[in-house]
């Protein structure tokens, strides 16, 4: 798939930004007044900037109202809805923790359910797709929802969460990543399930495509990454992702510390969701004979 | 309405003969034409006259070699060229029409056909990702979701002649390579053929229960030499004379 660099900063954003809330949303940490403020502000900065980012890729953004009318069938439908209400109910909380010094605990919770179902949906998105077959696999949420809650542990300053969480993120990552590997070949779609063509032992090859230029299915979903370079970015994902945060929160604590070890984690992450998008596989590329498969 | 219709009146839909298509692409230029001037945004070319054109194409012909396997009785068969017309298969289970957000994706009951009511598409992309056979295109110029339409203003238009009243492919196509018809009908002339012929679906692992049916290619007569000519065929004059015989006498012995 191409990466749209709009859809990568709105996941990168918007899961960090719903983690913090849903920390925030259960009381870790319980703050009021101006430190309240601050932390609510980091997390609608990034929940709804992302989200704002993310209609920059709509070719008709003023009608994006109607996409909260088919919340029954389809996941980008619920996700609006879920961070329409994750964000009102959360700005409520906040309100209380802000200029009343109360804390509602009850619809905290609430908030904090709302925010991880946000980032739930936004997985569904991807993990329902069954013409991408490294990201259909229920994987793809774990990934989303253990990043979210790690980031937002690191944000949240909670750090002996963040210090289970991040290795458990990577792990999850590391395996996403495995599976992922095979995952159009397991998935059984060939040239001879997509043209018919390969029958009794004939092999069939893509000859010519349709057009001598390109067009917007090649664009859009037959990007191919290098595996040299496919490998190095996983590497600084992991690296900066994972590890060095890990390594900057074990260290006695200071706040340029955390400042660090937060923007390694996001540059980690945004190169995490990058190859998530550009090694993603989609099967139409076995028509243009573009898939090893 | 983007959850499906349980079942539809009618399964309008296409038969493509691979056996038959001899690869011509006017089914592609005259469902161009007649798409981007009737329903909906015409269908925008980029750079159309420059070094990197490209465009909006609701149908495209891929071409594919196969190579059969070798035998004892065919130790070396040749290679078939098929050419391969691809446009929306207008999909029983469409996992392009659940996933739009907005409803603009939707099948109808009446005939099966899975349509964009362009008005309410925001052009999120989501629709063309869903869709395993690239059937689907996002007009660059007027950023909404283009499809084929079977041709659904020309079918029950009763301004056309009732011969016109098939998709435009279907009525260009010169090898006679594409049928259209109601697969509910098991007495229509495309089930028929797809009955006769073992029409097969395209990328059934995909679990899309397309309509759009495709006949394979059928095996190759093998002719025995035909040369009930050939005595006829022999070099007349084998020496030639006159002057152009002394000039080419000549020119030799040069
Ligand atoms: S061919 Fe593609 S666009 Fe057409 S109905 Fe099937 S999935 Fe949808
Ligand atoms: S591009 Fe348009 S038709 Fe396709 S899913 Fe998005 S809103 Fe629906
Ligand atoms: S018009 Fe007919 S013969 Fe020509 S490419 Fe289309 S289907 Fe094949």
């Amino acid at each position: 798939m191409h990466p749209a660099p709009s859809v990568i900063v709105f996941t990168t954003l918007s899961g960090l930004g719903f983690g913090l809330l849903a920390w925030l949303g259960i009381g870790m940490p319980v703050v009021t007044g101006w430190s309240a403020f601050a932390f609510f502000a980091v997390a609608y900065l990034l929940a709804v900037g992302g989200l704002i980012s993310s209609t920059f890729h709509l070719g008709h953004p003023e009608r994006a109202l109607k996409a909260f009318t088919q919340w029954r069938s389809s996941w980008l439908s619920r996700e609006a809805w879920a961070a329409v209400l994750a964000l009102v109910v959360m700005g409520l909380y906040g309100a209380g923790l802000v200029f009343f010094g109360q804390r509602w605990s009850a619809l905290g919770w609430i908030g904090a359910a709302l925010s991880l179902g946000t980032v739930y949906t936004t997985s569904m998105i991807y993990g329902q797709m069954k013409t991408v077959p490294r990201w259909k696999t229920p994987l793809t949420s774990a990934l989303y929802l253990t990043l979210s809650l790690a980031g937002g542990a690191l944000l949240a300053g909670q750090v002996s969460f963040a210090l289970i969480l991040l290795p458990v993120a990577a792990v999850v990552q590391v395996l996403w990543w495995k599976r992922g590997d095979t995952a159009l070949e397991q998935s059984g779609s060939t040239l001879a399930s997509a043209t018919g063509l390969a029958r009794d032992g004939a092999v069939v090859r893509a000859f010519e495509p349709p057009h001598t230029g390109t067009n917007y299915l090649l664009r859009e979903f037959v990007h191919v990454i290098g595996r040299k370079h496919a490998r190095k970015l996983r590497l600084i994902a992991l690296g900066l992702g994972f590890v060095l945060p890990v390594v900057l929160l074990l260290l006695p604590f200071s706040h340029v510390f955390g400042l660090v070890a937060v923007l390694s984690h996001v540059i980690g992450i945004a190169a995490s969701r990058w190859l998530f998008f550009a090694e993603a596989e989609h099967v139409v590329g076995i028509y243009y004979g573009k898939r090893a498969a | 309405m983007t959850t499906l219709p349980t079942s539809t009146k009618k399964k309008l839909g296409l038969v493509i003969d691979l056996d038959t298509c001899v690869g011509c692409h006017a089914c592609v230029i005259s469902c161009k034409g007649w798409n981007t001037e009737n329903y909906g945004a015409p269908l925008s070319d980029q750079d159309p006259y420059g070094g990197d054109p490209s465009g909006t194409f609701l149908n495209r012909v891929h071409s594919y070699e196969v190579q059969p396997l070798a035998t004892s009785a065919m130790p070396h068969p040749a290679a078939q060229l098929v050419h391969f017309p691809k446009s929306c298969l207008h999909c029983e289970d469409a996992p392009c029409v659940t996933v739009c957000p907005t409803g603009a994706s939707y099948k109808r009951v009446e005939d099966g056909i899975v349509l964009v009511n362009e008005s309410d598409c925001i052009g999120c992309g989501l629709c063309a990702w869903a869709c395993p056979y690239g059937a689907r295109e996002m007009d660059a110029e007027e950023g909404v979701m283009k499809k084929c339409t079977l041709c659904v203003d020309r079918i029950y238009n009763e301004n056309l002649p009732e011969v016109d009243r098939e998709p435009v492919c279907v009525r260009t196509c010169p090898a006679g390579a594409r049928h259209f018809g109601d697969f509910a009908d098991p007495d229509s002339n495309v089930s028929r053929l797809t009955a006769e012929r073992s029409g097969m679906d395209l990328m059934p692992e995909q679990g899309t229960k397309p309509v759009n049916q495709y006949l394979p290619p059928r095996p190759k007569d093998t002719l025995d030499q035909i040369d009930v000519l050939a005595p006829f065929l022999e070099p007349v004059m084998q020496e030639s004379n006159g002057f152009l015989g002394w000039l080419d006498r000549t020119l030799e012995k040069i």
